[in-house]
């Protein structure tokens, strides 16, 4: 196969959003097609439902981010998210935990708690994913720092066309506490979800087309200040143009950058 | 799936550095692991520890990369001539078409352990010198090698504990598959930490000894570190082809959508990995000469492998073996470490045997081996499995058919 052929290609179905002002992909829309005021506000993580009562309320940030985010597609698309093979994109975990982690490691009692220790791996959203859809399909989880959205990208779509299955990427990432946060400045828990298919239904909401962008294309922004700040602070949220175009049904590409040298054209045809 | 070449490998570890001192300790029977005296750690637990980490240096132009993690990823990148292989890659196909693919679990978290033991004390802040994204971060490991190589495709960390670096070979291998590189370098690598070595003694999985995987007696765990690479490459050039060492030929994911940090007891998720790696081969379980099991060595990860195992395999009696007793548990390094063990055992004709393990539990309704055997191994199958439920098993044989 050669270089000229290597796109990737699916069906958009179901969408999830959260960042902060942004609670959720119906308000996302309406605020990236200009129908509604951006207004400030922290991002708002509900309770994961998914998950039994105790659960419910231990669950952390990142955990409550990444499962409304794949709830919310799911739910949008009327999938079975039982039977979705997923793709978790993050650059980091569970910030919270780890600042606590270590901390209590450079003390003298190191006898850190197991369950702060099992939630401290990267996968633990998506171990508690597959545990509250019963899920017991494919599950990847990526990082790629500030690129960790291009990355799943990349994978998900590559399922979808290998697998002939439809594939939940869930791309998030969440702040750290200080002094970790001076040396990872990430503002808030923020990430968007995408179900992606191999098939148009009468649910696809776009066509997404992927693949490398030729050297030197400079990076699409967006217009409003306060959205163009999400993109460029939320590393997942590097593919907010491209959901601006959605918002809007508008077809055309967006370049989303992945890594240094390295950027994404994303060719968007909406149903 | 359509099979890679695989035409380079090299992997370290406690045993040794590079494939032929591994090789010679396995063959030997001989374990790496020692009692635990690293850094201030005061566990009663056995690991295992790659000589020479501390003395590797980073090239000037990497200096914000350097971190225990990274210099134990430079010293394997750099046994068995495996850069020169991969630089004969991006020869051939261009910088652009060749990525890398990496599995760690907890990337250079040490130097953010040791960096909290300095903070300001007026205000709290880590040193200066910690360089979140080059150490901590868990791409910094594949953008690292990344930079060593000078290869410029598509760049991935997998981060799933302890299935990370086995399922790097399927990510590659989809991307190969697609045309959105010509080659790969995939591999795992992590090393040893103040969180792994608390966190899972507050598990309770560490044993007070070297670990016995399968024996009747196993009580848990021995943490090693290591690292592992090796190179895939399109499967219609005919110069990979020709040099290939051994052929990916099948993989399998699967989540157990049990427990976090506990294996399902029947084994149901890791089973279904292992079928469906064979199934992605077009093989059956006759065809498979040897496992290499995950094998960690606690009561209950072997005893559901081992069900899933004797369930899949039935009366087929494949040789079995975990090399964990040697190596120690390697975690995102391990998968990665175990499929060039299994490529091995596929060039040598020969069976692992399984340090440390001295009379196998006789509730394992498997062929279990503890000593090493020359024998026809054609096909292996090699399985990892880590915590938020991650399977993955890869088979690999000398051949392409």
């Amino acid at each position: 196969m050669s270089a000229l052929q290597a796109s990737l290609s699916a069906w958009i179905e179901g969408v999830g959003f959260i960042a902060p002002g942004l609670p959720d992909w119906p308000t996302a829309s309406a605020v990236l097609a200009g129908r509604q005021p951006y207004v400030e506000a922290p991002s708002v993580l509900p309770a994961p439902a998914l998950l039994p009562p105790a659960e419910r309320r231990r669950a952390s940030r990142v955990i409550r981010l990444a499962l409304a985010l794949g709830q919310e597609a799911v739910a949008h698309a009327r999938a079975d998210a039982a039977a979705l093979a997923t793709v978790f994109a993050a650059s980091g975990a569970d910030g919270h935990n780890c600042h606590a982690l270590c901390e209590q490691l450079a003390g003298e009692d190191r006898q850190i708690s197991p369950t702060r220790f099992h939630n401290s791996v990267h996968n633990a959203a998506a171990g508690y994913w597959g545990i509250a859809v019963h899920s017991m399909a494919p599950c990847q989880v990526i990082c790629a720092f500030d690129g960790s959205f291009g990355a799943g990208l990349l994978d998900a779509l590559a399922q979808v066309v290998l697998e002939q299955r439809p594939v939940l990427l869930v791309s998030y990432d969440s702040e750290y506490p200080q002094p970790l946060h001076a040396k990872r400045p990430v503002p808030d828990a923020a990430g968007m979800a995408w179900l992606l298919s191999p098939r148009q239904g009468e649910r696809s909401l776009a066509r997404v087309t992927v693949e490398r962008a030729a050297a030197g294309v400079s990076l699409s922004r967006l217009a409003e200040a306060e959205l163009e700040a999400l993109r460029v602070q939320l590393s997942s949220l590097r593919a907010l143009p491209a959901l601006q175009r959605l918002a809007h049904g508008q077809a055309g590409s967006t370049v989303v950058d992945y890594l240094p040298g390295y950027a994404l054209e994303l060719g968007l045809q909406p149903c | 799936m359509q099979p890679l070449p695989i035409i380079a490998s090299t992997y370290t570890t406690c045993l040794g550095q590079g494939l032929a001192a591994n090789l010679q300790a396995l063959r030997a029977g001989r374990s790496g692991l020692v009692p635990c005296a690293f850094e201030t750690v005061r566990l009663d637990t056995w690991i295992g520890v790659v000589d020479g980490v501390d003395d590797v240096r980073l090239p000037a132009t990497l200096a914000a990369y350097d971190c225990r993690n990274n210099r134990l990823a430079l010293l394997g990148l750099e046994t068995d001539g495996f850069a020169q292989r991969v630089r004969g890659a991006i020869r051939r196909y261009g910088a652009e078409r060749v990525g890398v693919f990496m599995g760690t679990s907890t990337s250079g978290i040490f130097e953010t352990e040791i960096a909290y033991r300095h903070r300001d004390p007026a205000t709290g802040a880590l040193p200066v010198s910690l360089n979140y994204g080059g150490s901590h971060n868990p791409f910094s490991v594949a953008d690292f090698t990344r930079q060593v190589l000078g290869a410029a495709g598509m760049a991935l960390t997998i981060s799933t504990a302890c299935s990370s670096s086995a399922k790097v070979f399927a990510a590659a291998a989809r991307q190969i598959a697609r045309g959105i590189i010509d080659a790969a370098v995939v591999g795992g690598v992590d090393s040893l930490c103040l969180t792994t070595l608390y966190g899972f003694s507050s598990l309770q999985l560490t044993s007070a000894r070297a670990a016995k995987p399968y024996d009747a007696t196993r009580d848990g765990i021995s943490i090693g570190e290591g690292a592992a690479f090796a190179l895939l490459e399109r499967p219609d050039d005919t110069t990979a082809a020709g040099e290939a060492q051994a052929w990916l030929l099948g993989m399998g994911e699967s989540s157990d959508a049990y427990h976090m940090s506990a294996p399902h007891p029947e084994g149901l998720g890791a089973r279904m990995a292992m079928a469906a790696a064979l199934a992605s081969a077009g093989l059956t379980p006759a065809d498979i000469g040897y496992i290499n099991l995950h094998g960690t060595a606690t009561p209950a990860n072997d005893a559901a492998e081992g069900r899933a195992v004797a369930a899949l395999f039935g009366r087929q009696q494949v040789p079995c073996s975990s090399t964990k007793g040697a190596t120690g548990h390697t975690l995102g390094a391990a998968g990665a470490i175990e499929a060039i063990i299994a490529m091995q055992s596929i060039a040598e004709d020969w069976v692992p045997g399984s340090p440390g393990t001295d009379a196998v539990d006789p509730a394992m309704a498997i062929d279990y081996r503890c000593v090493g055997q020359d024998a026809p191994v054609r096909i292996a199958l090699s399985n990892s499995f880590g915590f938020g439920g991650s399977n993955c098993a890869l088979v690999l044989g000398g051949r392409a058919a």
